[in-house]
């Protein structure tokens, strides 16, 4: 069947009256989770995957897009109006959007930055529909020793390639993939590193630990430092549309979000950040009002946006057809497929092929939902943004414990008193995230290490046992050789550019959220 | 790295050095311990986790490298008081929450964290922390069957 067959039958799937309420509920959580300060993509899809528990699988990921993209929504409407530093999964939304809101020109900034996200996620998911049967079919075609040169070529790029420092992301990696020894071994069954606690046979699960490192580190890390929250929500005056000129000026850049943002993302090259700043920078030089940036000027806006949201749309390319994460929030989205025992992956393109387009064709759905809601609601969500801060990181704690709670109900006893085992994990955790966050470490690549880390083993494992021990087996196509060299590169490349003192452009890139 | 960056070692990386040292040492003695089948195939359940005790160490020496010349970025000053309280709210409800159930123990956590950020007073914020916590667990449980304990307040209900 073509694209357009599968896509069609997906669209049918996604207007069933009771997926299409799931989509609403899910962008309408998604958004006002996401809009929450300091709450990025990668916690806002964290902290409501227990909302999906109960329902059944279309409906529940259907729902899970909807939140998904919901957050990145939800997320640009606070960094125009509240100038949050300490968030840099939208710093170069906040550095043109929030000028543009001191102005009084908040409106046309949420405007540009709603509608090029949707012009973007539009295109983009319509991409992630054209390439993914071509990647799928490339893909069959992989063994365990290509899927673990993949692997290890995603371990680089996430941990090594970005950030200020090769050393510290290559420590959260190996953290990362320490946890995820924890259990009982896939091939095997021999338990390791229980240490004798039969509460982590199953291992440590990838949401405890996303919302332990996001929620709790973030909490602790914001209290500790005082930032109570004197920073001005910036009101919006005026009407929320768009004159001509702003829309002159936009839609290039919208376009050109899009083709920076959709390949980065699609390709395994870590996160939303790099795509935004690439686009920032191609906006500054293309644009013809150069001296306006830096003071409010709307292509940053409406470029970066649209390049962050392309590549959120991008990152689902690997997450689908090959079942490999990039980022945080991918590495979450594999665990909400995952609690259904679905495996993304080429497979699951031939097993399950409905339920692979209804999400694709979810999140066209979603797309025109949020652009609906968004706009008229402005509002209704700008309103959120001025819960004070005690009641606001009390409020993400009672719904951290939350889903830990619901996810893993295990008790164990401490001395004859009952202890919620998942509540231990969870202050532990919280305790790391903390001291990645004070220490400079980036967060993404312990939570992708965990999730990636147990299958990466057991690809090598099956190679290695299919040629009997012989490590050349690793090497033995074309594909696993490319991917071998590309990984090097990716951990090589920065490392000599950081000698030469070339670093900084790389830390720009780094991220810490999704 | 700012100029002015003392070249001193730094105490804490020294002390992160040491964690990622002992973690790497605790893998590999929990690896080797753990008994189980043995030689069935060349690649067995007990490789990879040597193989991550050893990197482990090995970034353990580079971070102590790192440490004693001065290469960690800079910190700002952080007050432990509010983590102290935060933590605490951590501790009570995960000791509590098996025996008076989801609403009470979440309760005092909200508090506590609130009191960690400033606000209080704690007479005042208790039982808003549990009427909130209690709607919360109304919602998850009863509307979205989420199994999530239930103690004596859950129980009137």
């Amino acid at each position: 069947m073509d694209t357009f067959a599968l896509l069609g039958q997906g669209l049918v799937t996604a207007f069933e009256l009771q997926n299409l309420l799931y989509a609403l509920i899910g962008v309408t959580l998604g958004t006002a989770v996401g809009v929450l300060p300091g709450i990025g993509p990668a916690l806002t899809v964290a902290l409501l995957l227990p909302v999906t528990y109960k329902l059944d699988p279309a409906g529940s990921l259907i729902m899970f897009a909807g939140i998904y993209y919901g957050g990145m929504y939800g997320g640009s409407t606070t960094s125009i109006l509240l100038n949050t530093p300490g968030e840099s999964a939208s710093i170069v939304t906040a550095l043109e959007g929030n000028k543009m809101a001191r102005k009084g020109r908040g409106g046309p900034a949420l405007a540009t930055a709603a509608i090029g996200s949707f012009v973007a996620g539009l295109l983009a998911t319509l991409g992630l529909a054209f390439i993914a049967p071509s990647v799928v079919s490339f893909a069959l075609s992989f063994g365990p020793a290509e899927y673990f040169a993949l692997m290890l070529l995603a371990f680089m790029t996430v941990s090594a390639a970005f950030g200020d420092s090769t050393l510290r992301g290559l420590t959260s990696l190996f953290l990362g993939l320490a946890l995820g020894l924890i259990g009982i071994d896939q091939l095997t069954g021999q338990a390791r590193l229980v240490f004798g606690l039969p509460n982590l046979f199953d291992g440590i699960s990838v949401t405890t630990l996303a919302v332990a490192l996001f929620a709790i580190g973030e909490t602790l890390a914001v209290a500790a430092s005082h930032q109570t929250g004197d920073e001005k929500v910036e009101a919006v005056k005026g009407s929320v549309w768009m004159n001509r000129e702003d829309w002159r000026r936009s839609w290039m850049p919208w376009l050109r979000g899009t083709a920076i943002g959709f390949p980065i993302g699609a390709m395994p090259a870590g996160g939303a950040d790099v795509s935004s700043f690439l686009s920032y920078s191609a906006e500054r030089n293309f644009s013809k009002h150069p001296e306006e940036f830096g003071h409010g000027a709307i292509e940053g806006v409406a470029g970066p946006e649209a390049a962050n949201n392309a590549s959120a749309a991008g990152t689902l390319v690997p997450l689908l057809t090959l079942g490999l994460p990039t980022t945080a929030t991918a590495a979450i989205m594999l665990a909400g497929f995952q609690q259904f025992g679905l495996q993304p992956g080429p497979l699951l393109f031939a097993t399950n092929a409905p339920l692979v387009w209804g999400l694709i064709a979810s999140l066209l759905v979603a797309n025109f939902m949020l652009l609906v809601l968004n706009l008229p609601l402005i509002g209704l969500w700008v309103k959120l943004l001025t819960i004070p801060r005690p009641w606001l990181y009390a409020g993400i704690l009672v719904f951290a414990t939350l889903g830990t709670i619901g996810a893993d109900a295990s008790t164990t006893y401490l001395g004859g008193i009952p202890v919620a085992f998942g509540l231990g994990l969870l202050m532990l955790f919280g305790l790391l995230g903390y001291g990645l966050r004070r220490f400079g470490y980036p967060i993404a690549p312990v939570v992708v290490g965990l999730i990636l880390g147990p299958m990466a083993e057991k690809s090598l494992r099956q190679a290695l046992q299919i040629s009997q021990g012989n490590p050349s087996a690793l090497f033995h196509s074309w594909i696993a050789i490319v991917l071998w060299v590309l990984a090097f590169t990716a951990l090589l490349l920065p490392l000599y550019l950081r000698m030469r003192g070339r670093g900084k452009v790389l830390s720009q890139f780094g991220t810490d959220e999704d | 790295m700012s100029e002015n960056t003392s070249r001193r070692p730094d105490r804490a990386a020294l002390l992160i050095a040491l964690g990622l040292v002992v973690i790497g040492a605790v893998i590999a003695w929990s690896t080797y311990n753990a008994g189980g089948p043995r030689g069935y195939s060349p690649v067995g359940p007990k490789t990879v986790p040597f193989v991550i005790a050893s990197v482990l160490v090995i970034l353990g020496i580079f971070t102590a490298i790192a440490g004693m010349r001065g290469d960690f970025p800079e910190r700002e000053h952080h007050d432990p008081k509010p983590i102290l309280w935060i933590l605490g709210g951590l501790v009570i409800q995960m000791l509590s929450m098996k025996t008076v159930g989801f609403s009470i123990a979440t309760g005092l956590l909200f508090a506590l964290v609130a009191k960690g950020f400033g606000r209080g007073p704690l007479w005042m914020t208790i039982p808003i922390g549990i009427v909130f916590s209690f709607v919360i667990w109304f919602i998850f449980a009863k509307g979205l069957q989420l199994s999530l304990p239930a103690g004596p307040l859950e129980r009137l209900i």
